[in-house]
Formats: structure tokens, C-alpha cells, sequence
């Protein structure tokens, strides 16, 4: 394998060090800007740094509540999500049957059509139904695309789980549910862990099918885009931004652990 | 084994107790697990997702009564003829250039990452330049956009570098281009575009990494011993294998960049794209048949699109 050895050129390396740094550069801009002494404008290079505006956020009520119900509906969603992505992996994987790409492409597609349109379809049935706005309607929106994540974790498993140990456990006596709790249980269980960080860390971050589903209450996307279209306190949000991104980086960190050395990475198809 | 069961012949006794009946009913009739498994999720996915597409559909065939402002329910191709009124046809025209620009302009910069990723990095440099393309991707979407509204803005760093670096009339001048200009980046075209290319680039990246990865090495083996170029080599092997994965990541840039309606509004200019709209009429204006039709227009170009990579193999590399 003579290729393998082979250096890239030098050509290549820059192309894609520019383009990484273009990926990476706006997410530090974030970490300073959370640390500067301007409140009116985003000047650069920050006038000075201070820890002041982290002390004001943490003393910010609205802040709390709307971290507090995102929290809520993720957990909320991702629990719905790990139980119908699960049961819908098994099913699909488990056999061939007639449907069987259909039932994919349903799960899909809340994830291949753009937000607007599954927000505004899940409204539009709403005042239809005349279903009023609540913490349940932001959690059906959230859990639908939530699905396709944990499916596409645990899918990968199932495929790489021998079916004979199903049946080995069945004809030494185990019945389905033993076989369950101690062959099938263990064996999927990073994956169904990470998919289950990456729908909680898609949810928390969800905005544009959040808009179509929540009224008065404010999940923290929604608390963030108030504060972009009509800015009351930017220190604030510096602060709010920076701290999103650290929450969010946590699970992605940890799925990747969890599923590093499978044939398929998780969070490649968010 | 299976046979067996199929044609009745249990080999042990039946197992004791009610989760041994189960368990042996759904052994010998495999479909009927099928099915209960799937019952759940087709529930909701069919009633609450498709149910919902569905009366978004519904509502498109009806109409607004002008003096009124109430929904006409009575099937009418009349809001989708207003779709093709000027002042509407030209904000889908601009969405869809839009579009096609941010796939086009992702495709290149994603290229170089991916490649470079998948021929040449291995063990440690490859799992950091996955982590590298991972964390924007899965970092929070209006955070992402902040920080370009940050960069973007006319005090902000850009300005700040092209005034450090003494260009300072470059950037004035590319402001000045009409169109496409405007007061400061984060109010011009410009800026709309930088931000959707960030903001969808890891879509690219990738399914064009994996469809690479699966570049047979001996092919370009071959290809340079038989004399071709690296340019040559590019050019007829490893770029064709690599198209359905371009195109695969395509999918993601188009369609996202059709139905966004926040990095519009928070870096562009005041004139509208689909997204929009679409929120716009749903909302203040009342409007939801018309909303329901221009949300339309995304559904058909993108199934026209996955047709399209469908018949180029694209859906293999996702």
C-alpha cells in the first residue's frame, strides 16, 4: 500500500486547516465575549474583562425558569423518544418484512424535511383539533424528531448483535423477557445511552419547531431568540451563549466515548 | 429450528407461567412481536406526524377571503395561483439561489477536511478532525448564529481585522456592490450566506468523509501508474466516487437553507425568503392557507432533489 504512506500535500493540509478554523474560530469568539466589560455593542477587541456579568445571570430568574423547562422537555422527550426509537430498531432489524423500508422513511423524515414544516404542520393540527398550546405540545414536537436519533444508535447495534445469542438464551431456557433483561439489554445498551445524550442534546437545542408549539412559556432557545431580535442585556447573553455551549458539548464528548469503536460513530446524522 | 416452529413441532414442553406463554406465543409467531413492537412508534409518527403534514396540506387548497380575512374551507387552487404573483415568486426564486449557492460554496470547503480526513489522518488526528467537525455541528444553533451576528456586526471583529490589516476599502468596496451589499455585513446578502455555509458546512463534510472513505486506494493506485496526473487522477476517479456523498451532504445544505426563517431574520438583509413567509403569515397575517402553500414549495423541490440523488446512489452514503 504505497498510497498509505504517502504525505498530503502541503496544499491540502492548509484547505483544511482553513476550513476547520472557520468552524471553530466563532465558537471561542463566544467564550470571550462572555467575559467583556462592554454592555452596548460588540466591539472588538473587548475594552476589558470581567466576571460580573456571570454573577448578574445567575441572579436572573427568567433565566432559570426558561433553563428549567428546557431541561424538562428533554428529558421528557428523550424518554418518549428511547422507548419509540427502540421498539421501532428492534422491529426493523429483527426481520424483513413487508413496509419495511416505509416504516424508515417515516422515520426519517421528520428529520429530512425542514423544521418549518413540521412545526407549522404539528400547529396547524393543533388549533385544528383546538388543542391549547402546553408543556405536552412542545414535547410531542420535540419527541417526533427525536426518534430518528436514538433509531439510527440503535439500529447500528441491533445490526451488529449476532441473532443467535437470542437464541441460544431462548433454547437454554430463557423465556423473552429474561432473554431481554440479560442478552439483549446489555448488548445495546451504550448505544441506546448515546443516542439518548444526542436526543437530549438535539431537544435542548431545538428552536424552530418550538416556536410553532409553545406560547407563553420560554425554553432557552426561545429565551435566547427574544434576546437576539429585541437585545435587553447583551452581557447576559454572552454569558447564557457561552454556558449553552459548554452543556451542550458534554453529551456529544460523551457519546462519542460511548460509541468510538463501533463501524458507526454516533452523531453523524443529527 | 425455525422450520420447526413454523410447521408446529415445539421441541420442549411448553414453559411454565404467563411470561412463558408469551414468550412461547411470540416464538412461534414471530409477526405478531412485529407487530406489537411497531404498533407505538407507527402511532405516533403516523398519526401525530403524518396526520399533521396532512392537514397542512388540506389547508393549502383553501382560502383567505380578502374582505373578510377568514378561512374559505372549500378546495381552490387560488392561493397556490398567488404564489406565482411577482412580489411571491421572486422570494422563492431568492431561496432557491440562495440555496444552491450555500450547497455549492459548502461542497468546496467541505472537500479538503474530508478528504484530507479520510486518505491521510489516522488513529488520534483523524478522532480530533471528527471531533473538530462534531462539536459545531451538535453546538446550539442560535448560539452559532450569535456568534456570526458578533463577527458580522460593523463594530465587530471583521471590521476590526480589515482595519488592522490596512484593507479597510476592500471591505468597503464589496459593501458597496449593490444587491448583495449593504450598511454592514450582518445586514447584506453577504453575511446570510456566510452564516448558512457555518452553519450547514458539517451536513458536508460528513457524508462526502464517508463516501471517501470508501475510495478503493488501489484505484488511484492504478489510475497513477497508468500514467494520469494527480489533477487526471482527481478528476476521473476519486471525484466521481465521491459524488453521491456530495451529493448525499447536498441534500441536507438545500433543504435546510430552504426552510430557515431565523438566520434571515437575524443576519440579512429585509427581504424575505420562504421561511419567513411561511412564519409570517401563520402568524401575524392569519394567513395559514397561504402559509401552507409556500411550505409546499420546499416538500416538492426536495422531492424532485431526493429523486434525483436516489437515482445517483446517494442514499448508500448517507
Amino acid at each position: 500500500m504505497r498510497s498509505d504512506v504517502a504525505r498530503a500535500p502541503l496544499g491540502l493540509k492548509l484547505a483544511a486547516a482553513a476550513g476547520l478554523s472557520f468552524l471553530l474560530a466563532p465558537l471561542l469568539i463566544i467564550f470571550v465575549y462572555a467575559f467583556t466589560t462592554e454592555e452596548k455593542s460588540f466591539v472588538w477587541p473587548p475594552p476589558g474583562l470581567t466576571l460580573k456579568w456571570f454573577a448578574v445571570t445567575w441572579g436572573r430568574p427568567d433565566v432559570w425558569a426558561a433553563l428549567s423547562l428546557s431541561v424538562q422537555v428533554a428529558a421528557v422527550s428523550t424518554a418518549v423518544a428511547l422507548v419509540l426509537g427502540t421498539l421501532c430498531a428492534a422491529a426493523v432489524s429483527q426481520s424483513r418484512f413487508f413496509g419495511r423500508e416505509t416504516i424508515s422513511l417515516l422515520v426519517i423524515l421528520p428529520m429530512a424535511l425542514p423544521g418549518i414544516i413540521t412545526g407549522i404542520a404539528l400547529r396547524s393540527a393543533f388549533s385544528l383539533l383546538e388543542i391549547p398550546f402546553s408543556f405536552w405540545t412542545i414535547v410531542l414536537g420535540h419527541a417526533t424528531f427525536c426518534i430518528v436519533v436514538v433509531y439510527n444508535n440503535a439500529v447500528a447495534r441491533f445490526r451488529r448483535t449476532s441473532g443467535s445469542l437470542i437464541e441460544v438464551s431462548m433454547d437454554l431456557g430463557a423465556d423473552g423477557f429474561q432473554t431481554f433483561r440479560y442478552i439483549i439489554l446489555p448488548n445495546i445498551a451504550t448505544a441506546l445511552l448515546a443516542g439518548g445524550m444526542l436526543a437530549f442534546a438535539l431537544s435542548f437545542d431545538e428552536v424552530i419547531v418550538t416556536t410553532f408549539t409553545a406560547w407563553q412559556q420560554q425554553t432557552l432557545p426561545l429565551w435566547m431568540l427574544e434576546e437576539l431580535i429585541r437585545p435587553r442585556q447583551r452581557p447576559v447573553t454572552n454569558v447564557v451563549a457561552m454556558v449553552v455551549v459548554l452543556v451542550t458539548l458534554l453529551p456529544i464528548l460523551g457519546a462519542f466515548y460511548l460509541t468510538r469503536d463501533g463501524d458507526q460513530v454516533a452523531g453523524a446524522g443529527k | 429450528m425455525s422450520a420447526d416452529s413454523a410447521n408446529g413441532h415445539v421441541i420442549l414442553a411448553q414453559r411454565p407461567g404467563w411470561s412463558g406463554r408469551v414468550s412461547d406465543l411470540f416464538w412461534r409467531r414471530p409477526n405478531l412481536l412485529i407487530v406489537l413492537m411497531l404498533a407505538l412508534p407507527v402511532l405516533w409518527l403516523g398519526v401525530v406526524y403524518l396526520g399533521s403534514l396532512l392537514t397542512l396540506l388540506i389547508q393549502s387548497f383553501y382560502s383567505l377571503d380578502d374582505f373578510s380575512g377568514l378561512i374559505i374551507h372549500e378546495f381552490t387552487l387560488k392561493t397556490y395561483a398567488e404564489l406565482l404573483r411577482p412580489s411571491n415568486f421572486d422570494i422563492i426564486v431568492r431561496t432557491v439561489v440562495m440555496a444552491a449557492l450555500v450547497t455549492f460554496a459548502s461542497a468546496i470547503i467541505a472537500f479538503p477536511i474530508a478528504y484530507l480526513a479520510a486518505r491521510y489522518l489516522r488513529g488520534k488526528w483523524k478522532a480530533l478532525f471528527y471531533l473538530g467537525v462534531m462539536l459545531p455541528l451538535w453546538s446550539s444553533y442560535l448560539v452559532k448564529v450569535y456568534a456570526w451576528k458578533l463577527i458580522l456586526a460593523k463594530e465587530g471583529i471583521l471590521t476590526w481585522l480589515f482595519g488592522v490589516l490596512h484593507i479597510t476599502p476592500v471591505l468597503d468596496a464589496i459593501l458597496a456592490v449593490p444587491a448583495i451589499g449593504g450598511n454592514s455585513l450582518s445586514v447584506s446578502y453577504i453575511g446570510t450566506f456566510l452564516v448558512f455555509v457555518y452553519i450547514w458546512l458539517p451536513y458536508m463534510i460528513l457524508p462526502t468523509q464517508a463516501a471517501l472513505e470508501r475510495v478503493p486506494l488501489n484505484l488511484i493506485d492504478a489510475s497513477s501508474d497508468l500514467g494520469g496526473r494527480p489533477w487526471q487522477t482527481f478528476r476521473h476517479v476519486i471525484l466521481p466516487l465521491a459524488l453521491p456523498g456530495i451529493i448525499a451532504g447536498s441534500i441536507f445544505t438545500f433543504s435546510l437553507t430552504l426552510g430557515d426563517y431565523i438566520i434571515p431574520q437575524i443576519v440579512g438583509s429585509s427581504r424575505l425568503f420562504i421561511g419567513q413567509v411561511v412564519y409570517a403569515q401563520q402568524g401575524t397575517a392569519g394567513n395559514i392557507p397561504l402559509a401552507a402553500a409556500f411550505t409546499v414549495v420546499p416538500i416538492v423541490i426536495m422531492g424532485f432533489y431526493l429523486w434525483m440523488a436516489k437515482r445517483q446512489g446517494a442514499f448508500d452514503a448517507l
